[in-house]
């Protein structure tokens, strides 16, 4: 039994990773007032980028080749969306619309029409002598790649640049009181374009996760509703850095349902799994949402035409 | 807004002239990629023109076929984000469309002959209202935003088509993961003999002529359009029931999608499968905002991407350039509107703090 408890939350914290960093990331640039829909977009150049730059120089060079897509794609919604004020989700639906295109056709020019062969080191699980060897939650949650520990070191510095710092200060003012942020002397626009590249980068490696520690290669639309997802978790979560991991951990707990129910036999239909953490945001947003918590002045973008 | 002639006049060429740079920059764009690529551009370009417009049959049966759902769906869009609703459902509510039109048909054509069509039609507008209902729902209640929540649909639209058509609804032999094919009672006649173009275009054009009078003459069109453009001010001035006005249009929305889905089955695929659309939910909101949300220039910029979508398809199989390429320049119009008009706005404005 607790084998499979084990290998089920291992299961859990492996899927949630590429969500919590996308979410982590969303959680600043939503903070600062900016809704990225475009997400979705970003993960999937993350992908591609870690794909092309691992297949050149390795994992390192993966996870900086999928950040630094991902800063490519959340540059241009920044451009659109907080520089001319573009609405947000509507650029952002079309930032995605357009990634995820062009990640088809670069990987199909590059890699050819069947784009099989390709496949691209990926990262071992490594044990952290000690804390791996607590019962069920060790292996779970200290057997893991390596960018899980990247993780959980993220976490913990977006909570405290958000809420201990100058930075994280100015982050929050844009988002709640946009004018009386720039009354004080701080640069919304500025701020929020900061915003945009942090949750771009941080949804670049949750890209490059997804394949570095996960697939192991490229797949057109492999994202699949990922961004979408972290935007669901960050409104689960609260837009609090450690309530938006938690989020995270329970989408990779219903994705990993599938591995438990296989495990144990089942006969469901498998599409119902596939389905599942689509069905449960859904679940979510209508018991743990509204916009309560949300920074107030999160998706307006009719200030600053000077 | 436009007031005096001359207003018109002037802003009607601002746009056309908008519409040629557009264009030209598209092409450019495009043609850099396709070169850039190493693909030949005159072989490219050569075979999207001729998949699109260069002969009859590409313009009946592969342009204004691809035009068809392209303008249902676009009609959806168009008119929820006029209401001020951003549903990105339309892909979704198009699948439960075809797979209920699927349903019904296989179920009553040999009682009901061509009356099955209608009546899958029907369902099918009624599966896409009740798909889009469940968002609409959502954010009536908790002000959860449709975007994500409409996405979430989609994909278990997809899955849900995926389980139908290898389980409930999958062909007697089970070995595809497709529906039976529709028998012939229950297809969409054609409308030009030795074309594949169906009943379905003139459908999807009646749509849209009807949703442009309701929008621009009625009642509940103007209601949609003061919730869309300030629904603060619609419920203080005009006592409007905000959120009623705002279910509805969902739904209304909604069955349009699904109506596509509908249109598609029996007047192009004859079965469901789960690549039934290439994203046409997608493309729609291109198709939308191209029209400026506009309900009779949804026609026009349906039949424009409709074109380039079967132009793709050509330059895929003649040229070797993947047809995904075309959602890349969907995002480019998508941007250039939004982009101009943001820019537009914005110069108004300073123009009016300096006067």
């Amino acid at each position: 039994m607790n084998d499979v408890a084990t290998s089920f939350l291992e299961a859990a914290v492996r899927t949630a990773t590429p969500l919590a960093f996308a979410a982590l990331g969303e959680a600043v640039t939503e903070r600062a007032g900016v809704i990225n829909v475009g997400l979705e977009g970003v993960i999937i150049a993350g992908c591609f980028g870690a794909v092309v730059a691992a297949g050149a120089g390795g994992i390192v060079a993966g996870l900086a080749g999928g950040m630094f897509a991902g800063l490519v794609i959340a540059a241009f919604f920044a451009l659109f969306a907080v520089w001319l004020r573009t609405d947000q989700i509507i650029t952002g639906t079309a930032l995605t619309l357009g990634a995820l295109g062009l990640t088809g056709t670069l990987y199909r020019i590059v890699y050819g029409d069947t784009g099989a062969a390709l496949s691209i080191p990926t990262m071992r699980p490594i044990a952290i002598p000690g804390l791996s060897a607590i019962p069920v939650l060790g292996p779970a949650f200290f057997a893991q790649p390596i960018v899980t520990y990247l993780l959980y070191v993220v976490i913990a510095l977006v909570w405290w640049v958000l809420a201990r710092t100058h930075i994280g200060l100015a982050v929050r003012a844009a988002g709640e009181q946009p004018m009386a942020a720039e009354a004080a002397g701080i640069s919304v626009v500025g701020v929020q374009w900061g915003a945009v590249l942090v949750g771009g980068a941080l949804a670049g490696v949750a890209g490059a996760t997804l394949v570095l520690a996960q697939v192991g290669t490229f797949a057109e639309g492999m994202s699949a509703g990922r961004g979408f997802i972290a935007i669901a978790i960050v409104a689960l979560g609260r837009w609090h850095p450690v309530g938006v991991a938690l989020a995270a951990l329970l989408f990779g707990a219903a994705t990993a349902m599938q591995y438990l129910f296989q495990s144990i036999g089942s006969t469901l239909p498998y599409q119902l799994f596939l389905a599942l953490p689509y069905a449960l945001t859904l679940v979510v947003l209508a018991i743990g949402s509204g916009r309560a918590h949300a920074p107030a002045a999160l998706g307006r973008r009719e200030l600053l035409v000077r | 807004v436009a007031g005096r002639p001359a207003d018109v006049i002037a802003s009607s060429a601002q746009s056309l002239g908008f519409a040629l740079a557009l264009g030209t920059a598209i092409v450019a764009i495009l043609a850099g990629i396709v070169a850039a690529s190493g693909f030949d551009v005159g072989l490219a370009f050569g075979a999207l023109v001729r998949g699109s417009v260069g002969s009859s049959y590409a313009i009946f049966s592969a342009t204004l076929v691809r035009a068809t759902p392209l303008i249902l769906t676009g009609l959806a869009v168009a008119l929820a984000f006029r209401g001020g609703i951003l549903n990105i459902g339309a892909e979704g509510q198009l699948l439960a469309g075809a797979a209920v039109a699927t349903a019904l048909a296989l179920a009553f054509a040999s009682s009901l002959g061509i009356g099955a069509v209608g009546l899958g039609l029907a369902g099918a507008a009624v599966a896409g209202a009740a798909w889009a209902a469940i968002p609409a729902w959502l954010q009536r209640r908790a002000g959860v935003l449709e975007v994500i929540t409409t996405i979430m649909m989609n994909f278990i639209a997809l899955y849900s088509v995926g389980y139908l058509v290898r389980g409930p609804l999958q062909e007697p032999s089970h070995i595809y993961p497709q529906s039976a094919a529709l028998p012939l009672e229950a297809q969409l006649p054609m409308i030009l003999p030795g074309t594949r173009l169906h009943a379905g275009f003139l459908l999807a054009v009646a749509a849209a002529i009807a949703a442009w009078y309701i929008v621009r003459f009625t009642a509940a069109g103007f209601r949609l359009r003061v919730v869309g453009a300030n629904p603060a001010a619609a419920a203080s001035a005009g006592r409007v029931d905000v959120a009623h006005v705002r279910m509805n249009t969902f739904l209304l929305s909604g069955a349009i999608a699904g109506l596509a889905g509908g249109v598609e089955v029996f007047g192009v695929t004859y079965a469901l499968y789960e690549n039934l659309s290439p994203g046409y939910g997608y493309t729609a909101i291109a198709v939308a905002l191209l029209a400026g949300l506009h309900p009779l220039l949804v026609i026009a910029s349906g039949i424009v991407l409709g074109a380039l979508e079967a132009g793709a398809a050509a330059m895929q199989r003649e040229a070797g350039v993947p047809s995904v390429l075309v959602s890349v320049v969907e995002a480019l119009i998508i941007l250039a509107v939004v982009g101009a008009r943001a820019a537009f706005v914005r110069r108004r404005r300073s123009a009016e703090v300096r006067s």
